[in-house]
């Protein structure tokens, strides 16, 4: 056979050709870059402005972040040492009004001896928070969780301990009333549940606190809310307007597809009133109005009306997202829940709401991320936050005149902030997903 | 400084009866501590410090007047007000005081109802302009571009200016001054208008502050006072005359140095000694101990000093005295008698 083949083929290869090294267009660096950088007349044009462009920014941008200053007392002497060392009229930042003020961009009038406890607040706020973003954490966590706020006022206001601990008793015999009453009847256990601490904290905790003083006095040095500024201020205001915002949305959204006329319209005219009103006009009212209509003399926390009317407007938008949820659930889980014989909460906790929510955290981090950056708004009121401080730093003989620094490093700060709430709410989305993919 | 009266005049109005009107006084012994309403941070009038220590000449008045009536210049409570909230802020009692360079005008005293208490700086609006322009007037300024801050009075008075010297100018308006420094800066605009003060300040923080200079026209009168709430005017009393104290210690060369010494023994001054209270009853009139004014003067020094210090001509700022230098140096600071 093979003769044959001989006799009528030339030339018959009987080996392999060696793997080849494949052209050099067409792999690696070049073949990316010609892809998708110079595919065509138009690519091409278009890649070389946008090198352009990059090239502009860092060329501008790049040499007086490379120069910057970071040791200096004030910009006259950032420009001194700048032409000392680069030569006049080089491009170079002065990083250095960061290196003297961060700590009060940090911590506002914070006393400098008590920087720990907003610091501690903050890890306390991680540990607590874990378990509940985080379920492979172990569940006796959450125990911690629910101290959470009571340890966190006491490290950020201090005083007395007695305080936190009475209020929070209040809700323990919230707890204890609902177990009692519950065995009764159901919609007697909701009532004592929600009148047992309001009775307890407006008859019993006050004579409590006092006796609880009078024998003996433990706790930190009271801290007011004058001396809270900068992230501090921003985060305290951010973290308390989330945490309350969220339950407050849910039950609002709840409530708006309630078939109960009277808690559908408050919930309906809440949701329209809050929303409809841009938060600039909110806490102008929080800081002028209210003044009038409380008696003279009271002096109700600036800090907590900003975080009352905050957590209102973001819960009115959270409500509208939840119900975004609720309405992309297809009839059939209402119904299914129905036809289980669960009563409406129960339906509502093990049914819908898990599936709500989950297609609702985009938009719910959305609005927490929102939120967060709004915060700066208070310093139209003359609360000291991060901007603020920024325009109070600047108009020291030291530092006028600086501009660009401090706004680079407060939005980096807030970069960090927000773009790790968005990460996690990716984390979140990937694991509950339970579609096809 | 002079932004929009209507907010402050809004929110106001809807007090019509006013905080009750207890002692101003009484209140302040019984906290321990004055508040007073500052600016959120203004050059040389309120700063906080590295340490947040606020310092000024504003923050000035307040502290003399804390130690007058507490005796501790430190037991002051600073409240950063903006242009919005330092009207309500002083009507509904959160502060007992506002010293933030504001301008004492007609309706504002009368009609939002305050008591402006005197006047510790005497202000008005100027123009800075580049040198390179060739300018020597703002009546040469025809068809400038103007970095000017919106909600202003300065506005007001810019569109006055220019209307009644029949030249015409384009607005680039700007929001703050650190923004009108960057537009100024990088030439967006030919001229920059604002309070003189602010605008020697801005200067003083220029790279090459020879290469601009302030134009001669002021074009509005903008006397800057403390002020407080109408219809308690025992604590207006007090408040007016730690001011006067500081003008008149300047005149009777009483000063934070020597104010002890001076206290120490009676003077061969009359004046002198009814104002550091080793003669006369002036103190208990006020309802105030005999050495308020001692006290006052001992917490950052006289008018003069507290001038120096924080915005006069040995301070990055650099203001030269002008009409505020005292009367007898042909300025208007004057104090009435102390008798």
């Amino acid at each position: 056979m093979s003769d044959t083949n001989a006799k009528s083929v030339s030339y018959v290869r009987d080996t392999m050709l060696d793997e080849q090294t494949p052209p050099l267009a067409e792999v690696g660096v070049i073949k990316w870059v010609r892809e998708n950088l110079f595919s065509g007349p138009l690519n091409t044009v278009l890649t070389i402005i946008s090198l352009y462009v990059v090239y502009w920014i860092v060329s501008h941008i790049g040499p007086w972040l490379v120069n910057g200053i970071w040791d200096a007392g004030s910009l006259t002497e950032c420009r001194a040492i700048r032409n000392a060392t680069l030569g006049e009229g080089a491009s170079a930042a002065c990083f250095a009004v960061i290196t003297e003020r961060w700590p009060q961009l940090i911590f506002g009038f914070y006393p400098r001896d008590a920087y720990w406890r907003p610091v501690l607040a903050l890890v306390v706020f991680l540990l607590g928070i874990a378990p509940i973003l985080f379920d492979s954490l172990p569940r006796k966590m959450l125990v911690g969780t629910v101290a959470t706020p009571f340890v966190m006022y006491m490290l950020l206001w201090g005083g007395s301990i007695w305080g936190p601990i009475v209020i929070g008793l209040g809700f323990i015999v919230g707890v204890f009333a609902f177990r009692f009453l519950a065995a009764i009847n159901a919609l007697l256990g909701t009532i004592g549940a929600i009148l047992g601490p309001i009775l307890f904290w407006l008859l019993l905790a006050g004579p409590l606190i006092s006796v609880l003083n009078g024998a003996t006095t433990i706790g930190l040095p009271f801290i007011s809310s004058k001396e809270f500024g900068g992230f501090t201020l921003s985060v305290v205001i951010g973290i308390s307007a989330i945490i309350l915002s969220l339950p407050l949305g849910i039950l609002l959204a709840l409530g708006r597809q309630s078939d109960l006329p009277i808690i559908k319209y408050s919930a309906v005219v809440f949701i329209e009133v809050i929303r409809g009103v841009p938060l600039i006009v909110w806490l102008f009212t929080a800081s002028l109005l209210l003044n009038y209509f409380l008696p003279p003399g009271t002096n109700f926390d600036l800090m907590l009306r900003v975080i009352i009317m905050v957590t209102l407007f973001s819960a009115a938008y959270i409500a509208e997202v939840v119900r975004g949820g609720l309405a992309a659930l297809p009839k059939g889980q209402y119904e299914a829940a129905d036809a289980l014989g669960l009563d409406y909460w129960k339906s509502m906790r093990l049914i819908i709401l898990p599936q709500a929510l989950k297609i609702s955290i985009p938009g719910i981090v959305n609005t927490f991320i929102g939120l967060f950056k709004d915060t700066t708004l208070v310093v139209f009121i003359g609360l000291l936050d991060p901007i603020g401080l920024a325009g109070a730093i600047r108009a020291s003989t030291e530092w006028n005149g600086v501009y660009w620094e401090l706004f680079l490093f407060i939005g980096i700060m807030f970069f960090i902030f927000c773009y790790s709430m968005g990460r996690y709410s990716q984390y979140l989305e990937k694991k509950l997903q339970r579609e096809h993919r | 400084m002079k932004k929009t009266v209507l907010f402050g005049a809004l929110t106001v109005t809807g007090l019509v009866a006013g905080v009750a009107s207890a002692a101003t006084l009484d209140d302040v012994k019984a906290r321990g501590t004055l508040n007073c309403g500052v600016s959120t941070g203004l050059a040389g009038f309120s700063v906080p410090d590295a340490n947040g220590v606020w310092k000024g000449f504003d923050v000035g008045v307040c502290r003399a007047l804390a130690a007058a009536v507490l005796g501790d210049p430190m037991a002051v409570e600073f409240v950063p007000t903006t242009g919005q909230t330092r009207f309500t802020a002083l009507a509904s009692g959160e502060i007992d005081i506002l010293a933030r360079n504001t301008t004492w005008t007609f309706s504002r005293d009368v009609d939002l109802k305050f008591d402006f208490v005197g006047v510790n700086y005497y202000d008005g609006q100027g123009f800075m302009v580049p040198k390179a322009l060739g300018v020597s007037s703002a009546k040469e300024l025809d068809g400038a571009t103007v970095c000017i801050q919106t909600g202003t009075t300065t506005e007001l008075n810019l569109a006055d200016f220019f209307r009644t010297n029949n030249i015409s100018y384009e607005p680039v308006p700007i929001e703050t001054n650190a923004e009108a420094q960057q537009q100024y800066l990088a030439g967006a605009c030919d001229v920059y208008t604002t309070d003189a003060s602010g605008l020697a300040a801005t200067r003083a923080t220029f790279e090459n502050p020879g290469d601009h200079i302030l134009l001669p026209e002021i074009i509005s009168k903008e006397p800057l006072g403390p002020l407080v709430r109408h219809g308690d005017n025992e604590w207006a009393d007090i408040t007016r005359w730690t001011l006067n104290a500081l003008i008149a210690a300047e005149e009777l060369g009483v000063t934070s140095a020597n104010v002890a010494e001076l206290a120490a023994a009676p003077t061969d001054n009359p004046e002198i000694n009814r104002l550091l209270g080793s003669e006369g009853e002036l103190g208990a009139m006020l309802g105030l101990a005999p050495n308020w004014a001692l006290n006052a003067i001992a917490a950052g020094g006289n008018y003069g000093e507290l001038f120096e210090q924080n915005i006069g001509e040995s301070t990055p700022i650099g203001l030269a005295r002008g009409l505020n230098a005292k009367w007898t140096e042909g300025g208007l600071i004057y104090s009435p008698p102390f008798r």
